[in-house]
């Protein structure tokens, strides 16, 4: 178990110098200059608006900088934004992202689990082939097409829901749907498949022999069994809704930070595009590393020590 | 046992040979068994007709009207579907119905274009870390562990950020990372038939590394490389129209789907048509290649069926 900590833990760490080495580079392989604009800049403005950022100092040097900086949790100033820094910004706008990702992840976690669950138990019937049918609609459907969809019926049309922006709880209804839609139905899957395969046990067998009833059976010994692949597909769920909050934060107006990056994108901000980059790959490195530090705990059947 | 019941699992009605009065059950091969199956399936003959509707009218609908993609009637801006504009009109009074099926022709080409791309680099990056053993395997799978730990949207974003809009960009970006989940599945693939008589028995007979590569190992992973190509492709759309919604993605006066759902975001309220036409074609491809890799799943592959 320690020797599985410390490789993965040095994969991680591995990693994310990968991504904060490969993103660095790349925004600095970008032709141009962050501070040429339409208008004409003097000369003698440009030099020391690029000594403010410490632009004008070797690549390695800057590069070093920005290492040391993001180690203290300093990812520079928003070239765009004046007196604001990315930290900054993310401290601002991860919050409001996150209450929405949590939603988004509690919703698709349990409306998949209670949708599969109920196709494996009806399998090979009208309603698993309905469920089934509705999981691959909503594979399809992009969240932002949902989204937009979502605000047009609820929001415009019948005036059920609030249109945009943040605030209560009915704001943040319509697109947390949009971004459970796609995870829900990948859970729905995986959890009936494993659910018809653990009802096809033995043990299953045994339960029902015993007397216990048909709940009595899904809850207390399949479920358990057949959630566990679930816990595996928490890290893929995560970047599926992190990355889906870019565009819907931009449709429903949510000042989070998939907004942020959206804007920092259209406006070539190099700085925030390549700190946002760099804190959710390490957030959702950091979260994967979690997962399969619990998943042997919550599966004894898998244990890291006994692999070579 | 408990798959009993499952149609999947029954065998289907087999064409009988008549030889000298006996009768034997016909032998099938492989691929004839999968598209028998394929066959029986309603949901997948039904996506595959959708399909060859779209690639048709991707084909032939902009020479359908006597408008371009490009050309602006500004004094019929916004108009709703009619007769003369069988989808309406955009702010700029160009005829929806010839940009959506252009439209279907830029996202269509780069969802095939980068799937297939991805398909190459993938089956020959997993086949060779199937085929090496040892260290060299470990150091190829590890590089693809790491390559893969940024999401690959976040990953592309990030790309099309640095060598700018373009179709050429865009197929680069999603390729990039795009080809690891083929790799790992031909790698695993790999892995299993390796220890197989039949492969050890071409490797007794003499045959190189890359004869069994090629004419044992590769041809019998077609059935799993067939279902993800057909599943990358519905990916690679989705990612394109992402971008593009985001606008990252072709620049004007092309559009794709996304970028007209993107246009359309803003005319929402009183335009719905620009929004909604675009973001149901992406929809529509999307389900149907979805619904199509499910059944080839089902009919070439049952024990990856999730």
């Amino acid at each position: 178990m320690k020797n599985y900590l410390i490789k993965k833990g040095a994969v991680l760490l591995c990693s994310l110098f990968l991504i904060a080495t490969a993103t660095f580079f790349l925004m600095h392989a970008i032709p141009g200059d962050p501070f040429i604009q339409d208008k004409a800049i003097p000369e003698e403005i440009l030099s020391s608006l690029r000594r403010h950022y410490g632009l004008d100092q070797p690549l390695h040097i800057q590069y070093l900088k920005y290492l040391k900086g993001a180690l203290c949790g300093d990812l520079g100033p928003s070239f765009k934004y004046e007196g604001r820094t990315v930290s900054g910004i993310i401290s601002d706008g991860f919050p409001v992202s996150l209450a929405l990702g949590l939603e988004a992840l509690f919703l698709s976690v349990t409306a998949g689990i209670t949708l599969g669950a109920a196709a494996a138990v009806y399998r090979s019937r009208w309603q698993d082939g309905a469920a089934m049918l509705l999981a691959v609609l909503w594979i399809s459907v992009p969240s932002f097409v949902l989204a937009t969809f979502l605000q047009y019926l609820f929001a415009m049309k019948l005036d059920l829901l609030p249109l945009a922006r943040w605030g209560t709880f009915s704001h943040t209804l319509l697109p947390a749907l949009s971004l459970a839609a796609l995870p829900t139905a990948v859970i729905a899957r995986m959890t009936r498949a494993n659910m018809v395969e653990v009802l096809g046990q033995d043990f299953i067998l045994t339960a029902r022999a015993k007397g216990l009833s048909l709940f009595s059976v899904i809850f207390r010994h399949a479920l358990k069994n057949s959630l566990l692949p679930v816990l595996t597909y928490l890290g893929p769920l995560t970047a599926t809704i992190l990355t889906g909050s870019f565009a819907v934060e931009k449709i429903f107006g949510i000042p989070g930070l998939g907004q942020w990056f959206v804007t920092g994108i259209m406006n070539r901000d190099y700085t925030v595009i390549m700190g946002v980059t760099l804190f959710y790959s390490a957030l959702l490195t950091f979260w994967v590393f979690i997962i399969d530090l619990v998943y042997p705990l919550v599966d004894p059947r898998i244990c890291h020590a006994k692999q070579p | 046992m408990q798959n009993s019941h499952d149609p999947l699992y029954e065998p289907l009605s087999t064409p009988l040979l008549e030889t000298d009065g006996e009768t034997l059950l016909a032998s099938i091969s492989y691929w004839k068994d999968g598209v028998r199956r394929l066959k029986a399936n309603p949901l997948a003959i039904c996506a595959l007709c959708i399909l060859a509707l779209l690639v048709l009218m991707a084909l032939i609908g902009p020479s359908l009207t006597p408008y371009s993609y490009y050309e602006t009637h500004l004094s019929l801006k916004n108009r709703p579907p009619s007769s003369a504009f069988w989808f309406g009109t955009d702010e700029l009074g160009r005829d929806l119905f010839t940009r959506i099926w252009w439209g279907a022709r830029i996202s269509l080409f780069v969802g095939i274009a980068a799937s297939f791309i991805d398909l190459v680099i993938g089956v020959l990056y997993g086949s060779l870390a199937g085929l090496l053993k040892g260290r060299s395997e470990e150091a190829m799978m590890r590089l693809a562990d790491i390559l893969s730990s940024l999401p690959y949207l976040l990953a592309v974003i990030l790309l099309m950020v640095v060598i700018g809009p373009g179709l050429a960009s865009i197929i680069l970006a999603l390729t990039l990372t795009g080809w690891i989940p083929m790799a790992r599945i031909v790698r695993g693939q790999i892995l299993s038939l390796r220890e197989q008589d039949f492969v050890k028995a071409a490797a007794a007979l003499g045959a190189g590394r890359f004869r069994l590569l090629f004419h044992h190992l590769i041809p019998n992973c077609m059935g799993s490389i067939l279902v993800t190509l057909t599943l990358t492709i519905p990916s690679a759309i989705f990612a394109e129209a992402f971008l593009s919604f985001l606008g990252l993605g072709v620049q004007a006066p092309i559009a794709s789907w996304g970028t007209m759902a993107n246009d359309g975001l803003s005319a929402m309220r009183y335009y719905p048509w620009r929004l909604f036409l675009p973001a149901g074609f992406i929809s529509l491809t999307m389900l149907s290649f979805n619904l199509l890799g499910d059944a080839l799943r089902d009919a070439f592959d049952p024990k990856l069926r999730s």
